[in-house]
């Protein structure tokens, strides 16, 4: 029982990351000017990293003989339990980076607390990638601020970004009653205990940015649940179309 | 095109401390923040150093090549300018 809690505990975990770094690697090639495009596609490729390693993990607390390639592409819509954030089309440049900003803050957070995780394989994960989230927020916050600080178009486009996207940053702080007892014990991370520190950074950041924050919105759901908006089922289509085509193929 | 990515800055990568700043490339970048940044993504990526300098290059003062004969040349033809007379104790090490 408790190693099928860690085993979703630890797939919540991975799914935001290879779905977010999917997303990102679409602007491969696509980005506004080389040195951003190289520095986004860096970004990307640290969190496909870290979404591999807590793959692989789950894989084997999983215990069933799957592979982390397994689990990534044979794995349909609604076995996927990434926050629905991460699956949110691209847009323009401020939509993206608003995205990472928002991402960027509660990894931040998260896998601070989840290096001191009693279970040795997760703490190890994080602490890597710590390192990582350290530098992608200082990228995205400074892009946000220059949005906020630029011209009247980028000051439209980031506050149109916070409009479209302030409803998906709610469900980064649901828990359910396993990933609570899983905390209890010091193996995993409450994230409704991350909401204040979350919220403390991200309104200074937009704050400081001029921005408007729409604090009494919705607030969408479904994402842990597996219930997930249009966008994800074309990007897992594309995303897993080679290895179901060919699922033997060898790299 | 050139004015849509911002000013042209120049790259300097310190291997270990102590070392000197060794000139690597340049980059596009909007601030300073940006560039240190770039020149991150660009450079220090497979370990190549532990120190960055970014610098615009319009802040550089550069010879030009008309220069060449009166800045560069004229001190072959007189020996005594080069220490090759002297004998380098052992202890000195590179210089």
């Amino acid at each position: 029982m408790e190693n099928k809690a860690l085993f979703y505990y630890i797939l919540n975990l991975a799914d935001d990351k290879l779905v977010l770094a999917q997303r990102l690697s679409a602007w491969t090639g696509h980005g506004p000017f080389l040195e951003e495009d190289l520095a986004l596609t860096n970004i990307a490729l640290d969190i496909f990293g870290t979404a591999k390693s807590l793959l692989e993990y789950a894989a084997k607390i999983e215990g069933k003989g799957r592979t982390e390639d397994d689990l990534a592409f044979f794995r349909n819509e609604r076995q996927f339990t990434n926050c629905l954030i991460c699956e949110q089309d691209n847009g323009d440049y401020a939509k993206t980076i608003l995205r990472q900003a928002f991402m960027d803050s509660f990894d931040y957070l998260l896998y601070s607390q989840l290096a001191k995780s009693k279970d040795e394989t997760l703490a190890g994960i994080a602490a890597k990638s710590i390192k990582e989230i350290t530098y992608h927020k200082r990228h995205s916050h400074s892009w946000v601020d220059r949005f906020g600080n630029g011209t009247e178009e980028s000051k439209t486009r980031l506050q149109t970004a916070i409009n479209e996207l302030w409803r998906f940053t709610g469900e980064f702080f649901e828990t359910t009653d396993s990933d609570k007892e899983l905390a209890k014990q010091s193996i995993a991370v409450d994230a409704s205990t991350l909401k204040g520190a979350w919220e403390k950074e991200i309104l200074t950041l937009l704050q400081k940015a001029n921005m408007t924050i729409p604090l009494d919105a919705y607030m969408q759901t479904g994402g842990r649940k597996g219930v997930h908006t249009e966008h994800l089922g074309f990007l897992l289509s594309e995303m897993q179309a080679l290895p179901r085509m060919l699922p033997d193929a060898k790299w | 095109m050139a004015d849509s990515q911002g000013p042209m800055w120049e790259v300097f990568v310190q291997k270990k401390a102590g070392q000197p700043f060794v000139h690597c490339g340049n980059l596009h970048a909007y601030d300073k923040e940006m560039a240190l940044q770039n020149a991150r993504d660009l450079y220090t990526r497979r370990s190549e150093g532990m120190a960055l300098w970014v610098v615009l290059s319009s802040n550089i003062v550069s010879s030009s090549p008309e220069d060449i004969g009166s800045f560069f040349e004229p001190s072959n033809d007189k020996i005594f300018r080069h220490p090759t007379f002297y004998q380098i104790p052992d202890g000195v090490g590179h210089m």
